[in-house]
């Protein structure tokens, strides 16, 4: 209970989780605040600019009265829908990526660091992983599997899971020798409730900042597939796509770039402030190092 | 020494070099669709994809097609672009120099930002520039490369006009012409890394001053500006250098997506045109090209090792 007091005193957490509530709320409630479907396009919309209003024409045929608070893009969808919708996708690529890298990383980094057989061929294939750019593995892998959000996930994650190995390896090497450890070995305790119940907890502190900080930049490398044209399909309402779409007529109509962005930095600078606060708080350890 | 400490790093790089070639062959591998189909094209009849199949060699086992592969790369034939009917070592030859002069363009102007900054910040630590520097290193990470090369482009291109909006000039086509394209891209690349590098000389030379020599040097009357650069920065030297190079992927991610956003015609918009038409020799050759060349920056950090830190002797 302590751990939770401390952590909502921390200027940086409560500031991180404030901003990520409330954008869970907007993504949450994205229907009912003044959108409509982010797909939609009204051909008499094209290119508006910001605050104008109208009667817009729907796919299945029905009219509302609508205000384009941000403008439209160029072919007559809506921005402040496809943007308030874009919240959820980026939402759900940052935890489900940091979940999936932080899994796959802590196994490869106890199999490393507690079994020496393991640990040259493992750390040799992460050391080779880490010398082709995130991005570039990211973009590779989407390519290959085809863009759908599962894979896009999977894309940005892999090339994460060499820092999360590193991170529980290192540790591992550490509590391995602690005389807990050594006290389950000697009661002929199975390497895997070892690996599980005495050396996990332990690692459990760096491993939520380590997270954390995946988050922020899953939600980076997703908005920068996306602007690339590379990841989630066009029409797909994502950050990087209605920049990708602004970008053409940017001179013109520079809206359509920056409000994304409005939204896009204060998600990552969220998450970064919350991993810089959870990492003072849970790893103080860690904090002087750094 | 030196010759056994340069062939343990080479040695060292074996493997890594070894997990790439892997990785990529794979890859391009696990591509659905059939290679032989796309060569042939639409009226291809099944004889001529069997025969194209022999011709690449698609017929034999993977081993023995990796091997295969991996010996014509290390002759330095990167494979064919069917797409661009060209040889990819040749595309790759073309893009090199854009890409390179917006890579090392980054990398010094952040080392002109950063060193200071961070020095500064270390040495009235809690001060005006520490606060200012640890509120940007936090910053610098959460803006995405993009949305900084929009906002730059808006202000200094669009409103201000000092710089033009997008584009490249060769170095050959006048070094002024040239400079003044890379400005912006370059500041926009460089605010990433100048998070970084700031943030870490900050670390290290605030480490350093802690050490017994800074006292002696000061008790001796040096001033605060010679203790700074000739005996702390000097001894941070080692850590700024070893993120330089850790983070040589990072910057090489960046300039990819940089070039997109200024049009700059190097190996980053090479890699997303290969994609977008699903050009796979060349996507390899790429990702090959830029793994190697982080091998390399690393094996010059560990070089850098040895003249800044006479210590280290492997």
């Amino acid at each position: 209970m302590n751990t939770w007091k401390r952590l909502w005193r921390h200027g940086a957490v409560r500031g991180g989780v404030l901003v990520l509530a409330a954008l869970t709320i907007v993504g949450a409630l994205a229907p009912w605040l003044g959108t409509f479907d982010p797909s939609a396009m009204d051909a008499s919309f094209i290119s508006v600019p910001a605050g104008t209003a109208g009667r817009v024409t729907l796919l299945d045929g029905s009219q509302i009265d609508h205000t384009f608070w941000m403008g439209s893009d160029s072919v007559g969808r809506d921005i402040w829908s496809r943007v308030l919708y874009g919240t959820r996708i980026s939402l759900v690529v940052g935890v489900f990526t940091a979940g999936l890298a932080v899994v796959i990383g802590c196994t490869c980094g106890l199999l490393a660091g507690y079994f020496r057989t393991a640990d040259a061929l493992l750390m040799r294939i992460m050391d080779g992983m880490m010398a082709i750019p995130a991005v570039l593995v990211a973009i590779t892998l989407v390519a290959v599997l085809g863009a759908s959000l599962s894979t896009v996930i999977l894309a940005i994650a892999v090339p994460e899971v060499p820092r999360v190995t590193r991170l529980v390896r290192s540790l591992v090497i550490s509590l391995r020798e602690e005389s807990f450890v050594e006290a389950a070995r000697a009661l002929a305790t199975r390497n895997i409730v070892i690996l599980w119940r005495d050396i996990l907890p332990n690692a459990a502190a760096p491993l939520i900042v380590q997270g954390t900080f995946i988050a922020a930049s899953a939600v980076l490398t997703e908005a920068i597939l996306s602007f690339l044209g590379l990841g989630l399909p066009a029409d797909v309402p994502t950050w990087g796509n209605i920049m990708a779409e602004g970008r053409v007529a940017f001179s013109q109509a520079p809206g359509n770039v920056l409000f994304p962005a409005l939204f896009l930095v204060p998600t990552i600078l969220a998450v970064n402030l919350l991993g810089d606060g959870l990492r003072d708080v849970l790893d103080p350890k860690f904090a002087k190092r750094a | 020494m030196m010759l056994s400490f340069l062939g343990k790093r080479l040695i060292a790089t074996v493997p890594v070099v070894l997990v790439v070639a892997v990785a990529v062959f794979t890859i391009v591998r696990l591509t659905p669709g059939d290679p032989a189909a796309i060569i042939g094209g639409n009226g291809a009849t099944s004889e001529d994809l069997d025969r194209i199949r022999v011709q690449l060699g698609l017929d034999k086992p993977l081993l023995t097609q990796f091997l295969l592969w991996a010996g014509q790369v290390l002759q330095g034939d990167l494979g064919f672009s069917y797409y661009l009917n060209k040889p990819v070592v040749e595309l790759i030859g073309q893009r090199v120099g854009p890409t390179l002069s917006l890579a090392c363009g980054t990398l010094i102007l952040a080392i002109i930002i950063a060193l200071p900054l961070g020095t500064v910040a270390a040495w009235r630590m809690g001060g005006l520039v520490d606060k200012a520097v640890m509120a940007f290193s936090v910053a610098g990470f959460s803006v995405p490369v993009f949305v900084i090369g929009y906002v730059l482009i808006y202000l200094a291109a669009l409103k201000l006009q000092w710089f033009p909006v997008q584009g490249y000039r060769r170095l050959s086509e006048g070094a002024w012409l040239w400079a003044r394209h890379l400005v912006l891209p370059c500041l926009t690349l460089a605010v990433t890394y100048v998070a970084l590098l700031a943030r870490v000389t900050r670390a290290a030379v605030s480490e350093a001053l802690t050490e017994d020599y800074i006292r002696t040097a000061r008790a001796k009357g040096i001033g605060e500006k010679a203790v700074l650069t000739h005996h702390a920065l000097r001894n941070a030297a080692v850590p700024v250098v070893t993120v330089i190079g850790v983070s040589a992927a990072l910057l090489l991610g960046g300039v990819v997506v940089t070039e997109t956003v200024y049009a700059i015609p190097g190996l980053g918009q090479l890699t997303v045109d290969a994609v977008l038409n699903r050009d796979f020799p060349v996507l390899q050759g790429v990702v090959l090209f830029f793994a190697m060349i982080y091998v390399v920056v690393n094996l010059l950090v560990d070089f850098a090792y040895l003249i800044l830190d006479p210590r280290i002797r492997y």
